[in-house]
C-alpha cells in the first residue's frame, strides 16, 4: 500500500505541474510577441494539458481515483501538489521563456528516467511524452540562445530572468517522504538524481549561450508545493480555470 | 481464424481504410499506422488505436468514427480501445500515407533515425515544387503534429508532419 501511495504521489505532482503550466502558458495565446509564438505556446499548452489528462487517467484506471475532469477542476488549492515554479504569472516574455527552458528540461529528464520505470503504465506513457517534450525543449533552447546572443538589452533581460527564475525552479525537486520506495522498486530514480541531470544540462547550455549560472545556496527556499502549500498565485489561477466547470460540475458536455 | 457473420479480419482492415484523420482528410488511420490491432473477441470486434499525440483532441471523435464504420458495415458490436502500450511514432506512417500527405501539400516526416534536432528539422523539401531551398518558420503549426516552413523557390508557406 505504501508503494501505491508513493506512485500516486509521483503521478499527481507530474500531472498538476503539467496542468498548471499548461494553463499558465495558454495565457500567451493571442498576445505573443509574434504570431509563431502565439501558436507555439498554444500548442505546447495543449500538449501539457494532454499529458496531465493521461496522468490523471493512470490514477483513475489502475488506482480507482475520480475521473480526470473532476480531478483537474474540482479540488481545493491544498489538494494540488504542483511546484511553485508553475504557479507564477506569465510576467514578461523573458520570464516565460526562461521558466519554459528550466521546466521543460526537468520534464524531459524526468520522462527520460521514467522510460525505464518498473511501473508499466508510467513507462509506456513516458516513452510517448518524451518525444513531445523534446519539441518543447528545442523551442526553449532556440529562444534562450537567440535572446542571449541578441543585443545588450536582450542579453541583460534573459540573464536577469534566469537569476530570478532559477531559485524558484528548484521547487521542482522537492522530495517526498515516500521516495525511497520508488527508488527501491525501480519506479523512479528520485528527485536528487533528476536534479543532478537537470543541473548539468542547464549549466552546459547556459554557459554555452554566454550567460552566467546563478549561485544558489538555499535549495529549499521555494519548497512547499508538493505538500500543498502554494504561492499566492495559485488560488486566483484555479478560480479562473474552474469557473465554467464550477457552474455545473455534473453537466454533460 | 475466428469469423463472425462471415466477416474476416482482412475485411475489417479494408473497412478501416475509409476512416480518415479528421485533420488530414486524405489520410486514413490505417495509412497513419494508428491501428495497432484488430481482433474478434467473443462476440465483438476489438480494435486498438495508438494516438499520434497524447493531447490529440480528435481522439474521441476518431474512436466514434471507427465504431460507426465497423458496426454499420458488419453489424458486429465494436469496441475501440486506446492502445497505451504501443507508442505511435511518425515512422508508422506507410509509404502510401507519406505520398498522400505530400499530394495534400504537407511535407511528410523524415525517418526518426535522421535525428530530431533544430538542424535536421531545418531542411525539409517543399511538397509543392520539391525545392530544397526552404526555411523552418516554427516547430509548431496549426495542429499538434505539424511544423511551419517557407519555400524560397515557390514563395509559399507549407507545413510538415513532424517526425516524432
Amino acid at each position: 500500500m505504501e508503494n501505491n501511495i508513493a506512485i500516486k504521489e509521483l503521478i499527481l505532482k507530474m500531472a498538476d505541474d503539467a496542468l498548471i503550466i499548461g494553463h499558465r502558458n495558454s495565457e500567451w495565446t493571442g498576445i505573443g510577441p509574434v504570431l509563431e509564438e502565439d501558436i507555439a505556446f498554444s500548442s505546447m499548452s495543449q500538449d501539457k494539458i494532454g499529458h496531465a489528462w493521461a496522468l490523471y487517467m493512470i490514477l483513475q484506471e489502475p488506482f480507482g481515483d475520480i475521473d480526470a475532469d473532476t480531478k483537474a477542476f474540482n479540488r481545493t488549492e491544498k489538494e494540488f501538489t504542483c511546484c511553485h515554479l508553475v504557479e507564477y504569472p506569465i510576467g514578461e516574455y523573458d520570464f516565460s521563456i526562461m521558466r519554459h527552458f528550466l521546466m521543460d528540461k526537468a520534464e524531459y529528464h524526468r520522462y527520460d528516467l521514467l522510460t525505464q520505470s518498473s511501473f508499466l503504465p508510467l513507462q509506456h506513457l513516458s516513452k510517448k511524452v518524451k518525444g513531445e517534450i523534446k519539441y518543447h525543449v528545442m523551442h526553449a533552447e532556440t529562444w534562450v540562445e537567440q535572446l542571449a546572443k541578441g543585443n545588450e538589452e536582450s542579453k541583460a533581460r534573459i540573464q536577469s530572468a534566469l537569476d530570478y527564475a532559477y531559485p524558484i525552479a528548484l521547487s521542482i525537486f522537492e522530495k517526498s517522504d515516500n521516495e525511497e520506495f520508488l527508488k527501491n522498486e525501480n519506479i523512479f530514480g528520485g528527485e536528487e538524481a533528476l536534479f543532478n541531470l537537470w543541473h548539468e544540462d542547464v549549466k552546459k547550455h547556459i554557459e554555452h549561450y554566454g550567460l552566467k549560472m546563478p549561485s544558489v545556496t538555499d535549495m529549499n527556499k521555494h519548497y512547499g508545493g508538493r505538500k500543498g502549500y502554494h504561492t499566492e498565485h495559485l488560488a486566483p489561477l484555479l478560480k479562473e480555470m474552474t469557473e465554467v466547470f464550477a457552474l455545473d460540475p455534473k453537466a454533460e458536455w | 481464424m475466428v469469423e463472425t457473420n462471415n466477416i474476416s479480419i482482412e475485411q475489417i482492415w479494408t473497412l478501416l481504410e475509409a476512416v480518415k484523420d479528421p485533420e488530414i482528410p486524405v489520410l486514413s488511420l490505417v495509412d497513419l499506422g494508428m491501428i495497432t490491432g484488430v481482433a474478434f473477441v467473443e462476440e465483438h470486434v476489438e480494435i486498438k488505436m495508438a494516438p499520434t499525440f497524447t493531447g490529440c483532441p480528435a481522439l474521441a471523435y476518431m474512436q466514434k468514427q471507427i465504431k460507426n464504420q465497423i458496426e454499420k458495415n458488419t453489424g458486429i458490436p465494436t469496441e475501440v480501445i486506446i492502445d497505451k502500450e504501443t507508442q505511435w511514432t511518425s515512422d508508422n506512417i506507410s509509404i502510401a500515407g507519406k505520398e498522400k500527405l505530400k499530394k495534400f501539400g504537407i511535407a511528410p516526416p523524415m525517418k526518426k533515425a535522421c535525428g530530431i534536432s533544430m538542424q535536421s528539422l531545418k531542411y525539409v523539401p517543399c511538397p509543392y515544387c520539391n525545392s530544397a531551398d526552404t526555411v523552418l518558420r516554427s516547430t509548431f503549426g496549426s495542429t499538434l503534429c505539424r511544423a511551419m516552413h517557407y519555400c524560397n523557390s515557390c514563395k509559399q508557406s507549407f507545413e510538415q508532419f513532424k517526425p516524432i
